[in-house]
This record gives C-alpha cells, sequence and structure tokens, in this order.
C-alpha cells in the first residue's frame, strides 16, 4: 500500500494558488482599462492584447531556452500581468515595437535573466517602461486629449505606424501643469487641468484604479501597507508646499488623481517580490515612493515619477526589511537589523 | 482558590464569557470537518491480537523495558520503566503475554522503526492490583505527583511532555493562571469535544486535582465556539465551582499551548521559556482525566480517545482505544478498505505526520487517524517560486516572517534564519496552509530547525572540550609554578644546611639535637603510617587515605631529611678525626636503609598497580626515585671503599671529587634513567590508555546525556592530567638523555643521526660506482674503488655504532 507521504500542513486553501492571485491582479485592472479606452479610444486595449501576445512569447522562448516546463511557469499568470501593467502605462498613441522592446525587455532581461518569477529585484514592467522612456521620449509621452478618443481603424493604424501621431497627440494634467507652474491665469485657464477632482478624465481613470485597488484589498490580494503608504508620502509631501505656494505646487488631491498615482500605489508599487515584505517595511517604502513621486513631479526632469519612484525603492527594500522585522511572539523586542 | 463570581460578562460570538478574552495575531479557518466523527458517541475499539507497545511514546528519554518475551503479564502492569527525570513508565494495557521486546514500525514521520513491547492479549482483562489514592487531598502533593508520573501519564494534546514535570512547582512558586486547553482548534478532530460532551464530570474532577496540586488564583478552561455541545456539557458541569469556561473563536491555531495563553492571559511565553515563568501552566483535559483516573482509581494511563475520520472510514467517529492498538485494527473496526485511503493520517491534518505503515501502533499522543482518500487530500500540486506575496507572515501566529524564513532556511543560512527568529516558529503550518505557491515551509524550518539543534549541540562541546582545555592548562601552569616554587625552596634549604654543617664544623656540635630530632621524626612518620592503614582498613572515604597518605608522605621526607643531616653531621663532624673505614660503615648502613626502602616502594607500587589504584603511577615514580638514592649511595659506597685504604685525605678527595661525576657513575645513571624511563613510558601508556577510555565514556555518556557526567569528567581531567605529567617526566629524561650523548661525543643526537645516514648514503654512492666500473671492466678502477668504499664502510659502521652507542648509553631506545 503506498499512502502518500507528506509532511504537515496536509490540506491548503482551496483555489489558492500563484495563478489566481495574478488572475485578480488582472480583474482589477478592467476598471482602469475600460476608462482609458473610453477616454483615449482602442488605442490602449490593442496594446495590452499586443503585450500579452509578446510576454508570452518571449517567457516562453527563455524558459525553452533555460530548460523548465513552459506550461507550469506560464500558467503562473505573472507574465500576463507584467504585459497588462506596462501595457497600460505606455500612451495610445504608441506604435507596435515600443510595446515589444519594452514588454520583451521586462520579461526577458528584468525578470527571466535574474532567474524568473520570485527573484527579481526590480519591478519587470517598471523597468520596461523607465527604458522606453528614456530610450523614446517623444513616443512615451504622446498621450491624447481626454474626449477625443480617434477611432477603432485610426488607433489600428496608429499602432501599426502607418499614420504619423502627432496630429492626435495632446499634453496630460501633469503636462500642462509643469508648463504653467507658477502663472496663475493660465493654470485656471487651461481646460484640461480643471476636472472634477483633478486633471480632466485624468481624475476618472485614477478613479477607476482606485476601484481596482480597493478590489485587490477585499480580495485579500495586497493588504492595505503600501498603497496607503504611497497615498499618504504623495499627500502629506504636497500639502505643505501646495499651502506654502499653491501657484507653484499642485494641490494634493490634484496629485493623488493624476497620472499614475492610483495605479501605481495599487498595482505597481504593491508587486511583492520587489517590494519590502514585512508590514512596517511595506508602510515605509509605500511612503517614500509617495515622497519620491511628489519630488520628481515637482522638481525633476519627467512630468510623472512612478516608474522612477519604485525602481528607486526597490533598491532600498532589502535595507528596509532589514530594519523592520516585527516583533516575535515571546519576544521583548524586535530584532531590528542589528544581529546577535 | 477563591471562587469567582463574574461580575460582568463579556460576549464571544453568542456566548457570554465571565472575563474578556485577547486574540493573538494571525490565524487561519480550514475547513472544519469536524462533523464528520461527530455523529456517533464513544465506542469502544476492540481488542487487536496483538499490542504494540513503543518505548518512546512520549516527549523525552524511552523507558526501559523491565519485561521480556514469554512474561505474562496483567493489565495495568507496569511493563518499562521511565529513565531519567523527562521520561515515563509504560503499563500494559490488557493482560497477555509478552512475545516480543523488539524493533518494530512506530509513529514517526519518517517510517522509524524502534524498540517496543509486543503482548499478545489472552482476552481476560485481568486487572493487575490497583491502589487507589481514596483520600487524596490528605496526600502530600509530591505523592500525588509522584503517583501521575507512576502512571505514565504524557500530555494528551499531541506534545505528550510528561505530565508530573508540569506539576513540579519550585519552592515558593505561585501560579497566577491554571490554562486547561480543551480548544482542539484542528480540523477532523473531535476526540476532546466528544470526551467534553460525555465525560464533562470527569474532566471537572481532573481539573479539581490539577488546582489541589498548583493551587492557581484563577482557573481557565478555553473551548472553541464551533462545539456548542461541549460547551454546555462543560458548563453544567463546572457550575459552582471556581473555574471559568471561557469560549474562544474558532480559529487554527488557538489551540497552541502558547497561543492559548496569550488568548486567555494576555501573557507571552518567553521566547525558549516555559509558561510557568510567567506564572502559568497548561494541561490538555484528556491528561486532567488522565490524572483524575490515576489518583481516584489507582489507573495507569493504558488508553486514549482516538477520533477516527476521514471519508475512507465508512464509520467514522471516537473510539476509546488501548494504547498500542496497530492503526489497521481500527482501519478494520470502522471500515476503511485499504484501496480507499490516498493518505494515512497520525494527529490533525495541520500538524500531525503522514504514516507509512498502517502496522503502527496508537500511543498516548495519538489524538486522531485521518484516513483520506486521494480526493478527500490530494497530492499536493507542485512547489511554486515565492513571490513573497507576505500571506503566510500575515497568518503566522508567532508573527515572524516566513517568507524570509523560507529563503534563509532554503540556502541554510542559519544565522541569519535564527535572527529572524526561526527557533520561534511552532511549525502550526499556517503558513504553508495559505501559500498560494504550495511551497511546503514548515519542512523546510523543521530542517533548518534541525540544522541549528545540531550546530549548537556541536558548539556545547566544543566549548566544553576547550572549557576542559584552558582549565587543564591552568592546572599546569600552576602545578610548573609550584614545582619551581619547591625547588627553588629546597637549594634555599640545601645552601642553609651547607652553611649550618660549616657552622657546627665544631665536632659534635648540635649531633645530639639531629639525632633527636630525626628520632622524633621518624616515630610521628611510623604513627602516621599506622594511622593510614587504619584508615585503609576501615575503609575510610578516599579523600582521607589521601590526605593520610599525603601526610605520612610529608613525614617520611622530613625524617629522611633529619636522618641525612644526622649522617651529614656525622660525616661532617667525624671527617677530619675519623677513619674511611667508618665512612664505608656508615655508607653501608645508608645503602641497605636505601635499597630496603626502595624494595618497600616497589612493594607497595606493584600491590598499587594490581589494584589499579589511582596513584600507582606515582608510587612507580616514588620508587624509581628511591632507586636512583639507592645507587648513588651505592656509588659512594664504592668510591670510599676505593678511597679507604688511602686514609683520611683519600676519603676527603672523594668527598671532594663527588661533584664530578666519575665515568662509571655516569654509566649507572644512565642505567638508572634508562630504567626510569621506561617505568615512565609504561606509566605513561598506562594512564594515557586509561584517559582514552575515560574520555570515551565521558562522550558516550554525553550523547546519552547521563547523569554523572561531572564526575566523569573529573576522572578524565584526572588521568589527562596523570599521563602528561608521566609523558612530562619522560621528556625531561629524553632531554637530559640528549643532553649527556652531546656532552659525550660532543655532537648532539642529530647530528649523530645525520651522520650515521650520511655515511650510509656515501657506502650506496660508492656501491653504485663499483657497479658501474665493474661494467666497464677497468680492473684498475675497480680496485681503487673497492678500497674506497670499504674505507667508507667503515666509517659508516663507526658512526652507526657512536649513534647506536650514544642511545643505549642514554636509554633513549626505542621500545
Amino acid at each position: 500500500m503506498a499512502f502518500i507521504t507528506v509532511t504537515s500542513p496536509h490540506p491548503s486553501q482551496p483555489g489558492n494558488h500563484t495563478g489566481a492571485f495574478m488572475r485578480q491582479v488582472l480583474y482589477a485592472t478592467l476598471p482602469g482599462l475600460a476608462v482609458l479606452t473610453w477616454l483615449f479610444g482602442f488605442g490602449t486595449l490593442i496594446n495590452v492584447a499586443w503585450a500579452i501576445l509578446v510576454a508570452l512569447a518571449s517567457e516562453a522562448l527563455v524558459l525553452k531556452a533555460r530548460g523548465r516546463d513552459i506550461r507550469f511557469y506560464l500558467a503562473d499568470y505573472s507574465a500576463v500581468v507584467t504585459a497588462v501593467l506596462l501595457a497600460l502605462a505606455i500612451p495610445p498613441t504608441a506604435p507596435w515595437w515600443l510595446t515589444l522592446v519594452g514588454v520583451s525587455f521586462s520579461i526577458v532581461v528584468a525578470k527571466q535573466i535574474y532567474g524568473g518569477l520570485g527573484m527579481n529585484p526590480f519591478n519587470p514592467a517598471m523597468v520596461g517602461y523607465v527604458l522606453l522612456l528614456i530610450s523614446f521620449p517623444v513616443e512615451m509621452t504622446r498621450w491624447i486629449a481626454p474626449y477625443e478618443a480617434p477611432s477603432l481603424m485610426e488607433s489600428v493604424r496608429l499602432f501599426l505606424g502607418s499614420i504619423p501621431a502627432d496630429g492626435f497627440a495632446g499634453a496630460t494634467p501633469l503636462d500642462t501643469f509643469r508648463t504653467w507652474a507658477g502663472d496663475a491665469e493660465k493654470l485656471a485657464s487651461e481646460a484640461i487641468l480643471n476636472g472634477k477632482l483633478a486633471g480632466q478624465g485624468w481624475d476618472w481613470v485614477n478613479l477607476a484604479f482606485l476601484v481596482g485597488g480597493l478590489y485587490l484589498l477585499w480580495r485579500k490580494i495586497i493588504t492595505w501597507h503600501i498603497p496607503a503608504g504611497v497615498l499618504a508620502g504623495l499627500a502629506l509631501t504636497a500639502t505643505p508646499f501646495w499651502l506654502y505656494d499653491p501657484v507653484r505646487y499642485g494641490t494634493p488631491l490634484f496629485h493623488l488623481f493624476s497620472g499614475a498615482a492610483m495605479m501605481g500605489a495599487f498595482f505597481i508599487a504593491t508587486d511583492p517580490v520587489s517590494a519590502a515584505t514585512s508590514r512596517l517595511g511595506r508602510l515605509i517604502y509605500g511612503f517614500l515612493i509617495g515622497v519620491l513621486v511628489w519630488v520628481i513631479r515637482s522638481h525633476g526632469g519627467y512630468p510623472d515619477a512612478m516608474a522612477f519612484a519604485v525602481l528607486l525603492m526597490n533598491l532600498s527594500a532589502p535595507m528596509i526589511d532589514y530594519y523592520t522585522q516585527p516583533r516575535t511572539y515571546g519576544h521583548k523586542a524586535a530584532h531590528r537589523g542589528a544581529s546577535r | 482558590m477563591n471562587a469567582r463570581i463574574p461580575s460582568t460578562t463579556v460576549p464571544v460570538g453568542q456566548y457570554q464569557n465571565p472575563r474578556p478574552i485577547h486574540d493573538f495575531h494571525g490565524g487561519i479557518h480550514p475547513p472544519q470537518n469536524k462533523h464528520q466523527s461527530t455523529g456517533r458517541p464513544i465506542r469502544r475499539a476492540p481488542l487487536p491480537e496483538q499490542l504494540v507497545l513503543p518505548l518512546n511514546m512520549h516527549l523525552g528519554a524511552p523507558a526501559k523495558a523491565i519485561v521480556s518475551a514469554g512474561d505474562r503479564v496483567l493489565k495495568g502492569q507496569k511493563i518499562a520503566e521511565g529513565n531519567g527525570a523527562v521520561s515515563l513508565p509504560i503499563h500494559a494495557p490488557t493482560s497477555g503475554t509478552v512475545v516480543a521486546v523488539g524493533e518494530r514500525p512506530i509513529q514517526h514521520p519518517s517510517g522509524l522503526h524502534a524498540p517496543c513491547i509486543v503482548i499478545a492479549p489472552d482476552g481476560e482483562e485481568t486487572w493487575a492490583e490497583l491502589h487507589p489514592l481514596e483520600h487524596w487531598r490528605d496526600c502530600a502533593p509530591s505523592v500525588l505527583v509522584a503517583r501521575i508520573r507512576e502512571a505514565g501519564i504524557a500530555g494528551m494534546g499531541g506534545a505528550g511532555f510528561p505530565a508530573a514535570v508540569k506539576l513540579n512547582l519550585r519552592d515558593g512558586q505561585q501560579i497566577e493562571e491554571l490554562v486547561i486547553n480543551a480548544v482542539e482548534c484542528e480540523p477532523y478532530i473531535t476526540a476532546d469535544d466528544m470526551l467534553m460532551r460525555e465525560r464533562a464530570e470527569q474532566i471537572v474532577a481532573g481539573i479539581e486535582k490539577l488546582q489541589f496540586l498548583l493551587r492557581p488564583k484563577a482557573t481557565l478552561v478555553g473551548i472553541e465556539d464551533n462545539k456548542p455541545e461541549a460547551i454546555k456539557a462543560m458548563r453544567a458541569a463546572a457550575e459552582g465551582k471556581p473555574m471559568d469556561i471561557l469560549v474562544v473563536p474558532t480559529k487554527y491555531p488557538s489551540g497552541g499551548e502558547k497561543q492559548l495563553i496569550e488568548l486567555l492571559t494576555g501573557k507571552e511565553v518567553p521566547s525558549g521559556g516555559i509558561p510557568a515563568q510567567v506564572g502559568v501552566v497548561c494541561h490538555n483535559i484528556g491528561t486532567a482525566v488522565a490524572i483524575h483516573r490515576a489518583l481516584e482509581f489507582g489507573e495507569p494511563l493504558i488508553s486514549r480517545i482516538t477520533t477516527l475520520t476521514g471519508d475512507a472510514f465508512t464509520e467514522p467517529g471516537n473510539v476509546e482505544v488501548l494504547l498500542g492498538t496497530p492503526v489497521q485494527s481500527l482501519l478494520d473496526y470502522a471500515g476503511a478498505s485499504a484501496e480507499r485511503i490516498g493518505r494515512l493520517i497520525m494527529g490533525g491534518p495541520m500538524m500531525g505526520f503522514a504514516i507509512h505503515t498502517p502496522s503502527v501502533p496508537v500511543v498516548k499522543t495519538s489524538n486522531c487517524i485521518i484516513a483520506a482518500s486521494a480526493a478527500e487530500l490530494p497530492a499536493p500540486p507542485p512547489e511554486q517560486p515565492c513571490i513573497r506575496c507576505g500571506s503566510c507572515a500575515e497568518v503566522c501566529p508567532a508573527n515572524l516572517l516566513p517568507q524570509q524564513l523560507y529563503w534563509y532556511s532554503k540556502t541554510e543560512d542559519l544565522e541569519r534564519a535564527q535572527q529572524y527568529n526561526l527557533m520561534d516558529c511552532i511549525e502550526c503550518g499556517a503558513c504553508a496552509y495559505v501559500c498560494p505557491s504550495n511551497i511546503p515551509l514548515v519542512q523546510y524550518y523543521r530542517h533548518a530547525k534541525g540544522e541549528v539543534r545540531h550546530q549548537v549541540a556541536e558548539q556545547q562541546k566544543a566549548d566544553k572540550a576547550r572549557e576542559r582545555f584552558e582549565a587543564r592548562k591552568a592546572r599546569l601552569e600552576k602545578e610548573a609554578a609550584e614545582k619551581e616554587a619547591r625547588r627553588k625552596a629546597r637549594l634555599q634549604a640545601s645552601k642553609q644546611k651547607a652553611s649550618g654543617a660549616n657552622a657546627a664544623a665544631a665536632p659534635g656540635a648540635d649531633l645530639a639535637a639531629l639525632k633527636k630530632a630525626s628520632l622524633e621524626a621518624s616515630s610521628a612518620y611510623k604513627a602516621a603510617v599506622k594511622a593510614l592503614k587504619a584508615a585503609e582498613t576501615d575503609g575510610a572515604d578516599p579523600d582521607t587515605v589521601a590526605s593520610l597518605r599525603a601526610e605520612a608522605d610529608n613525614l617520611k621526607a622530613k625524617a629522611d631529611g633529619a636522618k641525612a643531616a644526622v649522617r651529614e653531621a656525622k660525616a661532617g663532624g667525624a671527617s677530619s678525626a675519623d677513619t674511611g673505614t667508618d665512612r664505608v660503615a656508615e655508607l653501608k648502613k645508608a645503602v641497605g636503609e636505601a635499597s630496603s626502602a626502595y624494595k618497600a616502594a616497589v612493594k607497595e607500587a606493584k600491590a598499587a598497580e594490581e589494584a589499579g589504584d589511582d596513584n600507582a603511577a606515582e608510587l612507580r615514580s616514588r620508587a624509581d626515585e628511591l632507586k636512583a638514592k639507592a645507587d648513588d649511595l651505592k656509588a659512594q659506597l664504592r668510591d670510599a671503599k676505593a678511597a679507604a685504604p688511602a686514609g683520611t685525605a683519600a676519603a676527603s678527595a672523594t668527598a671532594a671529587s663527588k661533584p664530578e661525576k666519575s665515568a662509571e657513575q655516569a654509566s649507572y645513571e644512565a642505567a638508572d634513567r634508562a630504567q626510569k624511563m621506561k617505568a615512565l613510558k609504561t606509566a605513561f601508556n598506562m594512564a594515557n590508555k586509561q584517559w582514552k577510555e575515560a574520555n570515551a565514556a565521558l562522550e558516550r555518556a554525553e550523547r546519552d546525556g547521563a547523569e554523572d557526567i561531572e564526575t566523569l569528567k573529573k576522572k578524565v581531567d584526572k588521568l589527562r592530567f596523570k599521563a602528561d605529567k608521566a609523558k612530562e617526566a619522560l621528556n625531561v629524561l629524553v632531554e637530559e638523555a640528549k643532553k649527556n650523548i652531546e656532552a659525550a661525543s660532543g655532537s648532539d643526537l642529530k647530528t649523530l643521526k645525520l651522520e650515521a645516514g650520511r655515511a650510509e648514503a656515501a657506502v650506496r654512492a660508492k656501491e653504485k660506482e663499483l657497479e658501474d666500473a665493474k661494467r666497464s671492466g677497468d680492473q684498475e678502477k675497480i680496485d681503487v674503488i673497492y678500497r674506497e668504499r670499504d674505507a667508507l664502510r667503515r666509517e659508516a659502521a663507526t658512526a652507526a655504532s657512536a649513534l647506536q652507542s650514544a642511545i643505549d648509553d642514554q636509554g633513549l631506545k626505542e621500545d
């Protein structure tokens, strides 16, 4: 009689595996994807589909080269999540090769070369994003003015690169604010800066990602620490400066609902592999991302900063973990970095 | 024990608690699956064909069997004895015959075989005579605790820690809370649930006995809110009794000792400590019942309630089963056929272990047998990479970071793992349960913990060895210093004596006084010897004998000194007047005395050696010393005899020439030294051998955790010391011998060896040359080489003999 002899615990939580985790993340991006499509046309949707294809293909290729079980590793959906998050960050006017370069770099270099899922020190989607941003700054900042979505055919042609994108381009609220910061009249007159909550259209995008993020919290895919840290870091840094000079610095609300703030807080910074892992550590990690986002937005060379902030904090995550061990049961105090 | 009157009530779900409860970090809510086994009342499992009782069915040292194959045993009769403080006896669960005492598969995750007592029941169930304690309240707690230990009661919750150990309070120790564990938080298991439903009075009676022993300020019984029937029964049975039945929310692992203590008292057991340190003692309700039965009825622990559950059983439920009953017998009884079983687990699903064969017996800690089909508990899916999602950290009841521990355990970075408090892991399995990557985390932690324990043990061993070494070094240094001091003192004394002798050159100045002193000293010595002998025959303790012996030796030395002084005074006084013949007569007497002393010493040493006495070597070396003295005197006598006819001048010349060793004397010394060296070598070999044996015994003892390690250590140290002393003495002699060689031949032993070797090599080279020459056929050349070779041969022979004689002379011959 050959019984199964494995060590305890014998049962495992039903329906709980990495693939299911990742699928939940994908579901949570749907509101954001829908709003982006509504505001900017089918470009983002096309990008997402194309990115998924590229990601699966490059992942499969590397897995084959590494002699791994392709089907088993593709089933964890981690490549798809990376692809979707990167595609959501790429402007809807992007030609096919931009996504191809970004996603394949994310998967092959930022993830698989480090050893695949769980081994990458940096958020793969953000590595791909930063590569594209510094290599192709024009293509990467060519967003569309909200509510002026091109038709499906136009989006396809933009994707294929058969029509020039310049005709569709419109500045984002962060871009506009950056241009006119200090000029009170202009700031008041620019329509794009005066949406319901923050920048026009982009407040909806951020609200949609917030909804998705709350879904992730509800499904316990993420904990509240990182998003709360990011948003608190961003808002708490923005507030005193805004109070000090409201013409030069945006309102906290503007910062929270512009650019990649909500997507970054709930979807990017929460990548568990490259983030800090203890509860206190995650709070600190998130908070510093928020601070960095505000610093780069207000004083750096780029209008938005989520990718840079996340990558910089990825670098610091091991150290944060080292100093933020929780107090274990039965111990008077936590080990905070000090070795015995 | 003051009866608690609940003033307020605190709600937990639908229940009201008389006092607030706390919470612990993390925890999980796995499917309960308890209903499977609560449908039937507790049944009595049938008597199997054989009962297999492992000698180790508790936490601690295995018991020692006191029966052998063929013995007839009665139900409740002790068949194995506890072995040490943390160990328990085992009793025959039924009457029958011992058919074997030997290796059988036991309850172990690795499918180990271990010594078991196998009993074939006779079906009569004849009880041995029991000794109930009807008036247990009149007994001293120590008597009751001894009874509980003798009843073989281990913690019935799962760990199997001897219950009596937790009941032994230190003097003046106050227990604040007695925590009774009725939580049963693991899924599937209902043994405690059914016990409470059916035997709540016995549980309460057991708790009262625990209260009597521990005198806690409060008694808190914790039950999970998923056992409404049990809560009702317990609250009814405890009505009016000084104990609180507290309902705790269903959450795994509330029933972990540390977690339950935190839940009910808000206290944390210090890391690496025990609950008693925070004034808490925790016992399981099954243990309470066992204690009740042991004291009230004198029944030892021979059976327990075990849950039979899992979808492979057609009649799942709880059974009262005799310890030693093979799982197979229970599978047959409750209708679990082999084909249906995919996984067979002893214990709960969260912390129990898969067993390899159903011949494994039920033991004191077996609270559950799960026979699950492959559908109910399928083979685990393959492990995926850790994504550090942190789910594990969220559920860890010890508030660890399992995701970090996993990395450090996997890479065997034990230092880091310990820094992340690996050793505080209670192996509850909550982390592995929630892990989305299906990583068997607990397995990694168990392995790493094992490695850490191993390392710690090794470290302790090394530390002990270092301590021993350092102690020895310090002692040797101290002894060397003492020796040096003694030497200096002797030097001083002899100088003084010399000057004293000169001063007393006037004949017979204080000869009489010296004689008197000598007589007194020798009579004191004799008295001491007498006392020593008396002590030895009376069998006084070794310390007294040793001190007496030391005293006697001391007195002897004094007496010898006094005698020598008398002799010297006589010689000095007589030197001018007396003839050489007097000197000869004096020396003759001295030689006679010395050699008889030597003979006595040899005899003593031999006797000691035969008796295996510790100081045999010492005695032997003293004998050697005496021999040396005797030889010295003999040489003097010879010289004196030779000088005697030449008259006084010659006699004084002899005295003057004494410091310079004559050739004869030197050879005597060498021979003497050779003998001494031989003796010392023997002494060293013997001591070394004894030391090795003792050391091996010590290591064995350390491994087995024996109690008399300290005595053994002392013995090892003593023997090592002895061996070292012998070696040291030997080395001194060897050095001396080498120096003498140098003095005699003008070159040291090494040079002699080198020279001999070089000469040999030259001969060999020449012989080769000769061969070549022979081949070339040049007769003249051959002749020359012949001559050269012969010269070299002679040289080599001379060198070899010089070396040999040097070695022989100085007694350095290896043997």
